[in-house]
């Protein structure tokens, strides 16, 4: 609240109007932060010619009685903000909302761009604060967005963890980094979104595609990350955070230093290093599992409210072991490895990282600027430059012992401008659109078949966004968009393979070149996606309301569905794509129940999505090759139909106490064959127990116990292999899900002053305290190895 | 005003400026992508038997041109063994892809602390000593002797393991079971005795 005041600066606009004749008309409203949507406290509402004011309370609300119909002037000003006159004409008791517009307006110009939508009431999105943030500074973004309902995992082990928003991840989830959609190779599931969790400072997930402005392909949903603020007036601050963790013996270091002007002008630099050795299962040591990560980024600018600038670039590098027993040479190899209860390989505790593993740098440049308009709106421009480097390392003899086994290099190039028309609040409009261009180049000289192909893409964008105001209980939300990709790769396939999908029926006017035992093919495919969503929400009173969204969205293949071809020996197996695959389309409802009080808080989130010609990956088969027989795994697509719950409830036990519960439950149907779907996150429920002493030095503790049920709808995809050097046949389980498992997590930190301007917070965190063995579903190392054992982390966070 | 829309766009030109810069720089230049020469590839792998007292010999051939693609190995055996023989082995992995083929045997013998070879017959065709050692003094595989008894069929696995655990109970004397590690090449061969 007290940043609030400090950052918070005034005006808006605001219209109503109405007929009445005496003088007892009342003027309610509510002033709330243009950013985030949180009442503004403290902010005064002054009538110059009647002379009468009212200031806000902490719920952001003030009321004014007495007042005649008629034009009011009204002057809404906060502490260290500039003031802002307004024109109303009161017709009779109206209640109304006032956006408060930063003076300096943080620096997240495009997360101002998105606040706008993200601010829309009819989506279902949920906000990460800064605090939850700092307390995953030493992991992943995914682990983070685990403490909201409905938000999931799928892992390769434990540094590698891609978040599943209502089981939907990937190329179906859009990551905003600081207003740039992440271009990172997105689609592989053992591809990490490439993004320093320390850089933001809030976080929202929105549940489903109703965020158009940000793409329409996003059928899962879109995590928007956002930096700090910055603060209006002549000032350096920062704050360093360390953490030392017992499992993995790791720590990580993360400071950031900002300074900024009364002019708005402003710098602000951030670092991240982060060592870990090899994690332990409760039993034994999962060895090569250890991450090295440094990160930095810089921003500078001007923010000022007519017009603005930011320029930003970071750099992320990320070397991370994979659990050495998960590389297999063939199916012999994988059942032994998925019946022997221990990894085959478990070495002492080591800091190295051998193969396999993986290397990742991902760097990007942006640069922005908006103008507002008087009276009209508010213009933005956006250019951003990403390259993501990706190299893979398997394990190799000889000469090529150090070499990568693949060796990806993405460029991607984005131009983007867009146009809120905000002048009136009761309605606002946004247009905008985007071209982009992308590159990868797959470097032959690691001596193995390319995975992915070398490739041009291209994608125009327009979308129109429309936001109305019906009456203060009522919103609506409308939009729509359209995209065209264009993709333009060149690959080769071998002759044997190209028959064998019986590409040479339908493709053969693709080839370019032969090449003995390959042809080389120059694929060329154009997707037009049309995206469309609407949202409603109601206010039923003051403690409950709903809404109601709806949302379409077209999905092209992305290169992995269509061109893999090749042997993942991490998981055994041969993995292709499907050059005859089209867009899927979703068509998905949602809907919310709120209610809040005092004490209680409780959200209900329910969904049901339909897509066509979904695409996902499954065993189709075996195939025998110089190494022994291998799974076949081929991306393919049906229709699905998701649906689920999200249960989050908040309440509060005497002034001290707090008693939360956030619960998931989803199904997934293959419609096309009645069959499971594969990959659905398991059932879970999180219950904790806090205990908040503020005025010892906000003192908090919270226990929490975390259930995950068992998943028993999967798809039956076992099959029976025979096994030569036992001259027997086996049964091989691909499919059975683990059984379900409990966790029990505790937290307690403190904050103590230690000047005006410095804080110092002590956390201590401990997770899997009861070393319980489990294997989670979702996690692609579950054949191989138990999940991580106990862990205490203490955090040291200093704030000046 | 005028002197910010001006710059604004001034910005905006700039802005275009730079993205059509980067693009021409980065845009897909028409070049073909180049062959990949596939270094570690195993297509064939094959074993010569040389029967003790003269004769002929005999040579089990498993080839996969196609390496992880959809085509089988080819497996071939050229001639049915005879009992009561004991055969010298030598076996070959080549990458035949390349012209000349590449003696892959070369790099595992290299390194043959990391790889051993392993027999597994059935129905007792066939019993197989191995005949080389590595540093450690323990088996490599790619010298053998393999001694019949009487007239069977059956077949005989041979699995290239690399990074075997080979100190592991029975891995020295050719059991597979404990010796871990992966497979780098595994062929089944039809064998007749007679």
């Amino acid at each position: 609240m007290i940043k609030r005041i400090f950052f918070s600066v005034l005006f808006c606009v605001l219209s109503f109007t109405h007929f009445a004749q005496e003088c007892n008309s009342i003027l309610k409203g509510i002033v709330i932060d243009y950013h985030d949507g949180t009442p503004i406290y403290d902010a005064t509402i002054y009538i110059k010619n009647l002379q009468k004011y009212a200031t806000t309370n902490f719920e952001g609300k003030f009321k004014i009685e007495g007042l005649c119909i008629g034009e009011i002037h009204l002057t809404i000003s906060h502490i260290s903000c500039e003031t802002k006159d307004v024109k109303i004409k009161l017709e009779k008791d109206t209640f109304s909302e006032f956006f408060l517009e930063h003076h300096i307006e943080s620096l997240k110009e495009v997360s101002i761009v998105a606040a706008a939508n993200i601010k829309s009431k009819t989506i279902q999105s949920t906000v990460l604060n800064e605090e939850t943030i700092a307390a995953f500074s030493n992991q992943n973004l995914g682990d983070a967005l685990k403490e909201i309902a409905g938000i999931s995992s799928i892992n390769t082990g434990n540094a590698i963890v891609k978040p599943v928003i209502n089981g939907m991840h990937s190329s179906r989830i859009i990551v905003m980094a600081n207003g740039v959609r992440l271009q990172d190779q997105e689609w592989g599931i053992e591809h990490a979104p490439n993004l320093d969790i320390n850089t933001s400072e809030k976080i929202t997930v929105i549940k489903g595609a109703n965020s158009l402005e940000f793409g329409g392909d996003a059928i899962g949903g879109v995590i928007v990350t956002e930096p700090s603020n910055i603060r209006l007036k002549d000032s350096l601050y920062g704050k360093s955070i360390v953490s030392s963790q017992s499992n993995g013996r790791g720590y990580s270091f993360h400071s950031s230093l900002s300074k900024s002007t009364k002019k708005g002008w402003y710098v602000n630099a951030k670092t991240t290093l982060k060592k870990m050795g090899d994690f332990e299962s409760p039993t034994y040591v999962l060895s090569n599992t250890g991450i090295q990560s440094t990160a930095y980024s810089l921003q500078t600018g001007l923010k000022k409210f007519e017009s603005g600038f930011n320029a930003y670039y970071t750099f992320i590098n990320t070397e991370i072991g994979i659990l050495r027993a998960s590389h297999l040479g063939n199916i012999e190899d994988l059942v032994n490895a998925i019946n022997a209860p221990a990894p085959l390989i478990a070495t002492d505790f080591s800091y190295d990282i051998d193969s396999p593993k993986q290397a990742v740098t991902h760097q990007l440049v942006k640069v922005d600027y908006y103008k507002r308009f008087k009276k009209l709106g508010k213009l933005k421009v956006q250019y951003d430059f990403q390259n993501n480097h990706r190299f893979e390392y398997d394990i190799r003899v000889g000469n090529d012992r150090n070499k990568a086994s693949l060796d990806l290099d993405l460029s991607s190039h984005a131009l983007s401008s867009s146009f809120e028309i905000d002048a009136k609040t009761d309605q606002k409009y946004k247009v905008g659109f985007m071209a982009a261009y992308q590159n990868n180049f797959a470097n032959p000289n690691t001596g193995i078949k390319r995975l992915i192909p070398d490739y041009d893409k291209y994608d125009v964008g327009f979308f129109t966004i429309g936001n109305f105001i019906f009456n203060d209980q009522t919103t609506i939300d409308i939009g729509l968009r359209y995209d065209f990709n264009a993709i333009n790769a060149k690959k080769f396939y071998s002759k044997s393979r190209w028959d064998e999908r019986d590409y040479d029926v339908d493709f053969n006017d693709l080839i370019i070149e032969d090449f003995n035992t390959q042809w080389l093919v120059n694929p060329k495919f154009q997707f037009h996606n049309f995206s469309a969503s609407a949202g409603i929400s109601y206010q039923l009173n003051d403690e409950n309301s709903v809404l109601f969204n709806y949302g379409l969205s077209n999905r092209a293949p992305n290169p992995s569905e269509l061109f893999s071809d090749g042997l993942h020996h991490s998981a055994a197996r041969i993995e292709l794509g499907d050059l005859r695959l089209e867009q899927e389309t979703s068509n998905r409802v949602s809907a919310n129940y709120r209610f809040k009080s005092e004490n209680t808080a409780m959200l209900v989130e329910v969904f049901f999505n339909h897509i066509r010609d979904f695409m996902y990956i499954e065993p189709t088969g075996t195939e025998q090759t110089i190494r022994g027989a291998f799974p076949v795994w081929s991306h393919k697509k049906t229709n699905a139909n998701l649906f689920g719950a999200d249960f989050s409830f908040k309440q509060h036990l005497g002034s001290q106490y707090i008693f939360k519960n956030t619960s998931s439950f989803i199904r997934g149907k293959d419609v096309k064959n009645n069959r499971d779907l594969i990959d659905i996150p398991s059932a879970k429920t999180v219950n904790s127990i806090g205990y908040y002493l503020e005025r010892w030095y906000d003192f908090s503790a919270v226990l929490a116990s975390e259930f995950v049920f068992r998943q028993n709808l999967f798809p039956d995809n076992n099959f029976e292999t025979y096994i030569p050097t036992s001259d027997t046949t086996v049964f091989v389980d691909v499919s059975s899900t683990p059984n379900r498992y409990h966790l029990l997590n505790f937290n307690a930190d403190a904050t103590f002053k230690l000047s005006e301007k410095t804080n110092l917070s002590i956390g201590l965190t401990v997770t899997n305290i009861l070393n319980t063995n489990y294997r989670e579903n979702l996690n692609r190392l579950r054949f191989f190895a138990d999940d991580l054992g106990r862990n205490y982390t203490l955090q040291l966070k200093l704030k000046y | 005003m005028n002197t910010l829309k001006n710059k604004t766009l001034k910005t905006i030109k700039n802005l275009a400026f730079v993205f059509f810069v980067a693009s021409v720089f980065t845009a897909c230049s028409d070049d073909d992508p180049e062959v990949v020469n596939q270094e570690e590839l195993i297509t064939t792998l094959t074993a010569t038997l040389t029967p003790s007292g003269g004769g002929t010999d005999i040579v089990l051939k498993s080839v996969d041109l196609d390496g992880d693609g959809p085509d089988a190995p080819v497996i071939s055996v050229s001639a049915n063994l005879i009992a009561n023989t004991t055969y010298t082995g030598e076996l070959k992995v080549e990458n035949e892809t390349e012209s000349p083929a590449e003696n892959i045997t070369l790099e595992v013998l290299e390194e043959d602390e990391e790889h051993q070879f392993f027999f597994t017959p059935t129905n007792n065709i066939a019993t197989i000593t191995y005949n080389d050692m590595d540093g450690d003094g323990n088996p490599i595989g790619v010298q053998f002797s393999l001694t019949t008894t009487t007239a069977a069929t059956g077949s005989l696995t041979i699995t290239l393991r690399h990074e075997p655990m080979k100190t592991a109970s029975g891995v020295s004397d050719g059991d597979i079971t404990n010796a871990g590690g992966e497979t780098d090449v595994q062929a089944v061969f039809p064998i007749t005795v007679e």
